[in-house]
């Protein structure tokens, strides 16, 4: 009987735990592995040499940003894919609505109501809106805050933009 | 004098010590609590993101199907698991605004060609589209008086919210929804 007892408690702790954790996670913040050289040299900046041995990084990622939605250009954000549920991807904003994006010399998009315009740091190797458009700001998970592993990279994710050739964004007047 | 001193501080120190061992139950009691309303708040999360929610519907654009007011219950466990299908009715993050979520039926998945009035009010014609992979295409009951996919174009799956399977408000509305297009 008290074995039974001590195993019921546990659980129950347990289960407490994990609730507890699920929300932390689900609205306020939680972490996760990067993968892939798309943001480097931000995020992972040694994913791309196959000689070098090196693990993900880990990032926080906060999610009291998606109470109001209020993004500013250089945030880097986790969203999922348009064409992939399942997928989520790990981008930086650098339109918001109503900007207009140079695609070539002859080419200009204004990104519509409620879509922003994502580019990864190293836009070589990176699949982002320049491929699939301008994504709408409801496929955004949350907010990438710090790296917090590996220790020698624990830091602050600055939000400047780096000036790209090929995406040039004019600002509307508005914002 | 010194052990006066020693003695005086003994006595402060026993009065300090009674104060804390009279505050610790209802200090632990007040942590009890924090901890039982902590617990709630974190199962409410948990079945209105994972399983089953309320929501109240707003605007004309599912008449006559639903009215302005309704109040309905939904779930997640279809969206989650990839199981809406045509025909279901089912909550959306709107891509033209992030914070409003809205009604609309499912018309068509990827993959799927779907035709609809180009302007119901002027002409006949006809626009044929086929609905990309990982989108799916939304438009309300209300033809003449619904914002959707005719207007915003087919909608990334992921923005999907939930699916509306039961009225329960007004009482007289109380019934299951199914993914026939009612017919009055």
């Amino acid at each position: 009987m008290t074995t039974k007892n001590f195993v019921w408690n546990i659980a129950k702790k347990y289960f407490t735990a994990g609730l507890i954790g699920l929300t932390i996670s689900d609205r306020y913040a939680s972490l996760t592995a990067v993968r892939g050289s798309s943001m480097s040299p931000t995020l992972n900046p040694h994913a791309g040499n196959s000689s070098r041995f090196a693990f993900d990084d880990y990032v926080l990622i906060e999610k009291l940003c998606l109470q109001k939605y209020k993004f500013s250009r250089g945030d880097v954000v986790v969203f999922r894919s348009p064409s992939n549920y399942k997928e989520k991807h790990v981008k930086r904003i650098v339109g918001l609505p109503g900007d207009w994006i140079d695609l070539s010399s002859i080419d200009t998009l204004r990104v519509p109501e409620g879509h922003c315009w994502v580019v990864g740091d190293n836009a070589a190797f990176s699949t982002d809106s320049r491929s699939h458009g301008p994504i709408p700001m409801g496929l955004i998970c949350g907010r990438v805050t710090h790296v917090v592993w590996p220790p020698q990279r624990i830091g602050r994710i600055d939000g400047t933009v780096s000036i790209l050739p090929e995406v040039q964004v004019h600002v509307s007047e508005e914002h | 004098m010194n052990r006066e001193r020693n003695r005086f501080r003994e006595r402060e120190r026993e009065m300090g010590m009674e104060r804390l061992r009279e505050l610790t139950p209802i200090v632990k009691e007040a942590l009890q609590n924090t901890a039982r309303v902590a617990n709630f708040f974190c199962l409410l999360h948990f079945t209105g993101a994972y399983m089953c929610t309320v929501a109240k519907l707003v605007g004309p654009s599912m008449l006559p199907t639903f009215n302005d007011g309704n109040l309905v219950l939904t779930e997640r466990i279809t969206t989650r698991s990839e199981k809406v299908g045509s025909g279901d009715v089912v909550l959306v993050r709107a891509p033209d605004d992030p914070r409003k979520v809205v009604a609309k039926r499912v018309k068509g998945v990827e993959g799927d060609v779907v035709s609809y009035l180009l302007d119901p009010k002027k002409t006949d014609e006809l626009n044929t589209v086929v609905v990309p992979k990982g989108h799916i295409w939304i438009e309300g009951d209300n033809a003449h008086n619904s914002h959707d996919s005719r207007q915003f174009g087919p909608v990334p799956y992921a923005l999907l919210h939930s699916r509306v399977f039961f009225v329960v408000w007004p009482p007289a509305d109380f019934r299951s929804v199914g993914n026939k297009v009612l017919r009055f």
